[in-house]
């Protein structure tokens, strides 16, 4: 929206000052994020910029925070760091444990919701579907309800079964919790799917999983993805179903960090979000560039 | 109805002699159940995994079971408890003064629960309703076997607060197996000797301030975002897209990030010794002895949560904004409006689904936030999940959490279907 040139001097100076707002907002959606990132190379425990760091002192900036994932919790963390180290490393490092149980609870719990929450768009996507609102409704949900009442439920539920402290339990918990990402970017994906190619496709005599394997599969496939990205995502960021129903040991990166911000904060903390932050802005160029491909796939104006 | 009026005449038919409608209702009703069974498995696993444990909480807040039954743990039976004092009370009317038998039916039945372990349950319960009793019902318990009658005196002799009006009717209260008290106390009303629901002491009375808060500041940080929201969804919504695109990793990379980095960087910020104080001190806006609290309180779970939240608006937002047409604010000028008039009775009722749609969604999210409240909140920031998870974790008094996470659900529910109702869950977008 340029500015006309019949704008009176009042609303050039509204113009700008708007430009200027909008930057501010920017700036208050963006520097927390980014704020952590120098902070956890802070050669002191403080969660401040110290004078070394502000006048570039390279001896104010340390890797201290990064090596302390590694060693807290090892057995010998000061031997010399041969093969027997990283061992010891993988073995008994909290943090790389924490990394470890966030991953498999992730990779499963991801592959569960994206599966079947697959399945179901594909059957909600079709307009024959009965009781479709209301389903989508209930399906959706685990979104929608604060997670405290999902976690108390799990728990009472959990406990009456058996699943408490258990892999499985937790598995599914987060399973749920992804599904309507998956649901929500599907059928995203199938609204506008020309139909026309699958009716094609069979007069051509593909029976319908062929059918389904060579022409639908590919077109929905980016959608797919970013919905299983954000099932990810959602696992990974989740504490307190974790808290609620997973076993002591079942420590999870975002139940470490939790720990961690309650009793005592220390900047290793913002060395693991740094380490977030970079992760999610990974996925986030992953799921835009899908998100252009399924753009382009299906025709539609660049995005 | 004669078989001819059924049939008119000329009616089509399939090769096969069929009529026609069955046939089609044949094959749609096939249809129907095929999309059906594509959805039939996730739909068992979420009953599996979600509703049933929400049905579960909804029985927990009715389950009133502490001091009528215990679960054996080695056998895995259901022991009653209380026997005796439970007919008593079934045959007396509330507010009744005890008399020796229901002393005796007491001291019977705490025996009872000394030998079967469960005197901790039992004490539990009417703990919650009479602070301090559960150390009196243990204490008694260890020598309710060998005591003689009278049993009122003895008893009394262990403890004189068992003549405690208020302690039988506690008592009273919990001697039924499913009760809606735990909803009444959710609710900061509880019931008095004579069974009468009356509200609760001043000081005790935590609930309803509780959810009159959360809803308090759900409404402050939905507006917040509203107002920081708005304009830079029009800003994107305007911009040409390859601009606009780009400014929208700044409202896609904090939606992509971890809500507890979220969080731990406003701690960074907004401490005493953060980086925002550090700021204001060095520019001479404040006195390094002065500096603001601004997290741990109130203006903590705010700041973060708006932040937080601030990209379930603008998304909204944009998506309502980007498709109308600049024409229209530009024939309002034409036709002689300011900018100003033009902005607001052309261009802001369009934008009204948006705002809509962000301000219910971020509402919805807002009243039940659990994580940034409890990290950030101190103890005025607190809202009502974080009382839920007190009395599940700290108190352990479950049933009063299932009974104020029923009503939360229900509150939120409502919102849901109004959600459904106005825009649709089918429009929900993300990114």
């Amino acid at each position: 929206m340029a500015l006309p040139t019949y704008a009176s001097p009042l609303e050039k100076i509204w113009y700008y000052t708007y430009r200027v707002i909008c930057a501010l907002i920017f700036l208050f959606l963006i520097a927390p994020i980014l704020i952590v990132i120098p902070l956890s190379f802070n050669a002191e425990p403080y969660f401040t910029f110290t004078e070394k760091m502000l006048a570039l002192d390279p001896t104010g900036y340390s890797t201290r925070w990064y090596d302390l994932l590694l060693t807290f919790g090892m057995e010998n963390p000061d031997v010399a760091r041969d093969g027997s180290w990283w061992a010891d490393v993988w073995e008994n490092a909290a943090w790389v444990n924490a990394a470890k149980n966030s991953v498999i609870i992730g990779f499963f719990s991801t592959i569960l919701a994206t599966f079947l929450g697959t399945l179901a768009a594909l059957g909600l996507s079709r307009p024959e579907m009965p009781f479709r609102r209301a389903i989508m409704a209930i399906l959706i949900s685990p979104m929608i309800v604060p997670i405290i009442i999902t976690a108390t439920g799990l728990f009472f539920f959990y406990s009456a079964t058996g699943l408490a402290n258990s892999y499985v339990g937790v598995i599914m918990a987060h399973a749920t919790l992804g599904i309507p990402f998956v649901i929500i970017t599907v059928t995203a994906t199938l609204v506008g799917f020309d139909q026309t190619l699958t009716q094609a496709s069979a007069s051509l005599g593909a029976n319908p999983t062929t059918t389904f394997f060579k022409i639908t599969m590919p077109l929905i496939l980016p959608g797919v993805i970013s919905g299983a990205l954000f099932a990810f995502v959602t696992s990974f960021d989740e504490v307190v179903v974790v808290l609620f129903v997973a076993a002591h040991d079942q420590q999870t990166i975002p139940r470490q960090m939790w720990n961690g911000i309650r009793e005592q904060i220390s900047p290793a903390i913002l060395s693991v979000a740094t380490i977030l932050v970079i992760i999610s802005i990974a996925l986030l160029t992953t799921v835009e560039l899908l998100r252009r491909r399924s753009e382009r796939l299906r025709g539609m104006s660049p995005g | 109805m004669s078989d001819v009026a059924d049939t008119p005449q000329g009616q089509l038919t399939t090769a096969d002699g069929k009529p026609l409608k069955a046939a089609l209702a044949h094959a749609q009703a096939h249809r129907k159940r095929r999309a059906f069974f594509l959805v039939l498995p996730l739909l068992l696993f979420v009953v599996i995994t979600f509703l049933i444990p929400i049905g579960q909480l909804l029985t927990m807040s009715v389950n009133n079971s502490g001091f009528y039954s215990w679960k054996d743990r080695d056998t895995g039976g259901t022991v009653p408890l209380m026997v005796e004092l439970r007919g008593w009370f079934d045959e007396t009317a509330a507010g009744t003064e005890p008399d020796e038998a229901a002393y005796a039916a007491l001291v019977d039945g705490l025996a009872h629960a000394r030998e079967t372990k469960s005197i901790g349950q039992i004490g539990t319960r009417i703990n919650y309703e009479v602070s301090g009793s559960r150390s009196m019902f243990t204490k008694s318990a260890r020598r309710a076997a060998k005591l003689e009658p009278p049993y009122k005196e003895a008893l009394l002799d262990i403890d004189e607060d068992w003549a405690d009006p208020k302690l039988w009717g506690a008592m009273r209260n919990a001697s039924k197996p499913v009760t809606i008290d735990f909803y009444l106390a959710a609710l900061d009303r509880t019931r008095d000797a004579e069974g009468n629901i009356v509200k609760v002491d001043e000081e005790r009375a935590v609930y309803i301030l509780l959810f009159k808060r959360t809803l308090l500041l759900s409404a402050l940080i939905t507006f917040m975002t509203f107002l920081l929201g708005f304009p830079i969804a029009h800003l994107l919504a305007t911009l040409p897209l390859a601009k606009s695109n780009l400014l929208m990793i700044f409202v896609l990379l904090p939606f992509w990030t971890s809500l507890l980095v979220r969080t731990t960087s406003w701690i960074v910020l907004l401490q005493s010794q953060g980086v925002v104080n550090d700021i204001w001190v060095s520019l001479g806006i404040l006195d390094d002895e002065n500096r603001l609290q601004m997290i741990y309180n109130q203006t903590g779970t705010i700041i973060a949560m708006t932040h937080i939240l601030l990209p379930f608006m603008v998304l909204p937002l944009y998506s309502v904004m980007r498709p109308i047409d600049p024409s229209y604010v530009r024939a309002a000028r034409s036709l002689g409006a300011t900018s100003w008039t033009a902005f607001r009775r052309v261009y802001m009722p369009q934008t009204v689904p948006g705002i809509g749609a962000g301000g219910l969604l971020v509402f919805i999210l807002a009243v039940g936030y659990y994580i940034t409240p409890a990290l950030v909140g101190g103890s005025t920031g607190q809202l009502i999940s974080n009382l839920i998870a007190f009395h599940m974790q700290k108190s352990l008094n479950w049933s009063l959490a299932a009974a104020l996470a029923s009503l939360l659900l229900f509150g939120v529910l409502l919102l849901y279907w109004l959600y459904d109702r106005l825009i649709g869950i089918d429009n929900l977008k993300l990114g």
